[in-house]
């Protein structure tokens, strides 16, 4: 397979639940999720999500056109407090939790270079 | 029969303020009982006995020296372990948080700690709150108080356990699509979620964000009440935190069910085994004898529920999880540029499961098939709010099942993922809507072990709810195992 994970052209709405999820899915939905997974737990994740997925396919398959999205349970507005300073959170506590520090910024290996 | 006034943290409470019982002694009773069975139940992954003696201390300075510690003093109460302490370690079940200690305190940890209550200890929990048996934790499985060869449910197994062992009064869990009500239900204590919104997030680790809300356990109904009291209540460090002033359910409790309006859902009973469904008939019929207008509705709206909430949740903690990059807390695993860190960080410090959500929430966001997946979950999102909104136009409470079976052995389902995520059907409607909902113990199974029944209210119907629940607790059959008998 030259081009892995979802066909950006797939169909959207109903039809696309028929696309089967496959091998090839897995290891590119784990790349996405910055996930390493073996040989075993991609042939496992494979399985096991394939059938969540078919269980789903009776949602999928609704006309719910008439119906809008909801994103939350209750409507959501912006939510604005006066702009006064305030304490933050300690400095010290928050970075004493970190992996790595360095002159008080989290450090971290190399981000730019020659990696692919 | 449960008289009422008889819940353990009440009445223990009101010992404690009227100088009666020590707050110190209550503490040490728990943190005794604690030694004696976390052993064998892996209730708690940490005891906080410093801190809990110290804080009890203070609450017996308190009442010594005239104030009022405030309406939970002196009483223990458990934390599920996804509730920040501040400097206080907080996994979520997880190696990915192991030794992390948060630099700040969940708002409902600091309203406990103003009302008097005493943190005894963190709780065990399915990894990042993603299962619904306690067996997806990192640091092992916690087991059911009633019966050590089953599970105690999930996510929030080891707050129902503490609660059902009798190692705390009370204790905090979190309910995302059922991971209060339904270990309640399996360990035979009294479990609760309330309205999205009632309750602070603050300080709540987050899995799935439109979904999660944070509610008590406790023994009684009237403990439970007392404890939503505490919690409920506006947080400007919450944006989603309802404005308005919560109203408080002590005073109505004991109002009865006369006249009130009962949905007998048979669409949150038909799945359930039948020792099961024949326990909330003989709860409905109780709510008959005691004046209730009970009326059998079906809503087959709520079906589709469970399909939608494994898109929706998922898709919501692939982008919540995302923050696990081992960069600011917890685990890191090293790697040559930061991608390979980030992948190798996560791969070894998340499970399974947690895996397997965040890769189907992820495929559920991806290109192509977000449309197919993820906004139709939403749309049925909105099919199961309106079915609830024409339901409660003719009847005041829902009534069902919490679990469709008692307490399951453990390791039974594990290694299926959809057989385990069918332990939500009942309770996933209540979180897709953001509406409140209780499971009460009524009777056992045909096994023996507890069966919870459960109520359900519209928005903002806390103390509707609670009415009704503790009428359906003083009629619950006799012979059922007594939650809290260790302390």
């Amino acid at each position: 397979m030259s081009a892995p994970g979802p066909d950006p052209a797939a169909p959207v709405g109903r039809e696309a639940t028929h696309v089967t999820l496959s091998r090839e899915d897995v290891v590119h939905v784990a790349r996405l999720a910055r996930l390493d997974l073996s040989d075993e737990e991609v042939e496992l994740f494979t399985a096991q999500l394939r059938t969540v997925l078919d269980h789903a396919a009776d949602v999928a398959a609704l006309d719910l056109s008439h119906l809008e999205p909801s994103s939350h349970p209750i409507a959501l507005d912006n939510v604005l407090r006066p702009d006064q300073p305030r304490p933050s959170l300690d400095r010290d506590e928050v970075l004493a939790a970190a992996p790595d520090v360095e002159d008080y910024r989290f450090r971290v290996p190399r981000i730019v270079g020659d990696a692919p | 029969m449960t008289p009422p006034g008889t819940g353990r943290a009440a009445t223990l409470a009101a010992a404690v303020r009227a100088g009666e019982r020590s707050a110190r002694q209550s503490v040490e009773d728990a943190l005794t009982a604690a030694e004696a069975h976390n052993g064998e139940l892996n209730v708690f992954l940490e005891v906080l006995a410093d801190e809990a003696r110290a804080q009890a201390d203070a609450v017996d300075a308190a009442v010594a020296a005239g104030r009022d510690p405030g309406p939970l003093a002196g009483v223990p109460v458990a934390l599920k372990d996804n509730l920040c302490t501040r400097g206080i370690p907080t996994t979520c079940g997880s190696r990915i948080l192991d030794g992390w200690r948060p630099p700040y305190e969940a708002t409902v940890v600091a309203s406990l700690r103003e009302a008097g209550a005493v943190v005894v200890g963190k709780t065990n929990m399915d990894e990042f709150a993603m299962g619904s048996s306690t067996e997806n934790s990192a640091f092992g499985p916690t087991r059911n108080p009633l019966d050590t060869t089953k599970v105690p449910g999930g996510s929030s197994g080891g707050s129902a356990a503490a609660v059902a062992a009798g190692l705390a009064h009370l204790a905090l869990g979190s309910d995302t699509g059922g991971s209060i009500r339904q270990p309640a239900a399996l360990c035979g204590v009294v479990g609760m979620k309330p309205t999205y919104g009632r309750v602070s997030r603050y300080g709540l680790v987050a899995f799935a964000s439109s979904l999660d809300q944070i509610g008590p356990f406790a023994t009684t109904v009237e403990d439970a009440a007392l404890l939503f009291d505490v919690l409920a209540g506006h947080d400007p460090m919450d944006s989603t935190s309802l404005p308005s002033a919560p109203e408080p359910t002590l005073p109505s409790l004991e109002e009865g069910a006369e006249g009130v309006r009962v949905g007998l859902c048979r669409s949150l009973v038909e799945g359930c085994a039948p020792d099961v469904a024949a326990r909330v008939q003989q709860a409905a019929d109780a709510l008959s004898d005691a004046g209730a207008k009970v009326e059998e509705m079906s809503v087959p709206e709520f079906g589709y529920g469970l399909s939608a909430y494994y898109l929706i949740a998922p898709a919501e903690a692939s982008s919540n999880l995302a923050r696990y990059d081992g960069v600011r807390y917890g685990l890191r695993v090293g790697g040559d540029d930061v991608a390979a860190m980030n992948t190798a960080t996560r791969t070894a410090g998340f499970g399974a499961e947690v895996k397997r959500r965040i890769m189907l929430g992820t495929y559920a966001l991806s290109a192509g098939y977000y449309d197919a997946y993820y906004a139709q979950a939403q749309r049925v999102r909105t099919l199961v709010m309106r079915a609830f909104d024409r339901a409660y136009e003719t009847v005041d409470v829902l009534l069902g099942a919490t679990a469709p079976t008692t307490a399951f052995a453990l390791g039974a389902k594990v290694n299926d993922p959809m057989a385990m995520y069918m332990n939500d059907v009942c309770t996933i409607p209540s979180n897709l809507s953001g509406h409140p909902a209780v499971s009460v113990p009524f009777g056992t199974g045909d096994d023996g072990l507890p069966v919870g029944v459960q109520v359900l209210a519209p928005a903002l119907g806390e103390a509707m709810l609670f009415r009704v629940a503790r009428v359906v607790e003083a009629h619950a059959p006799a012979g059922a195992p007594a939650a809290g008998g260790a302390a």
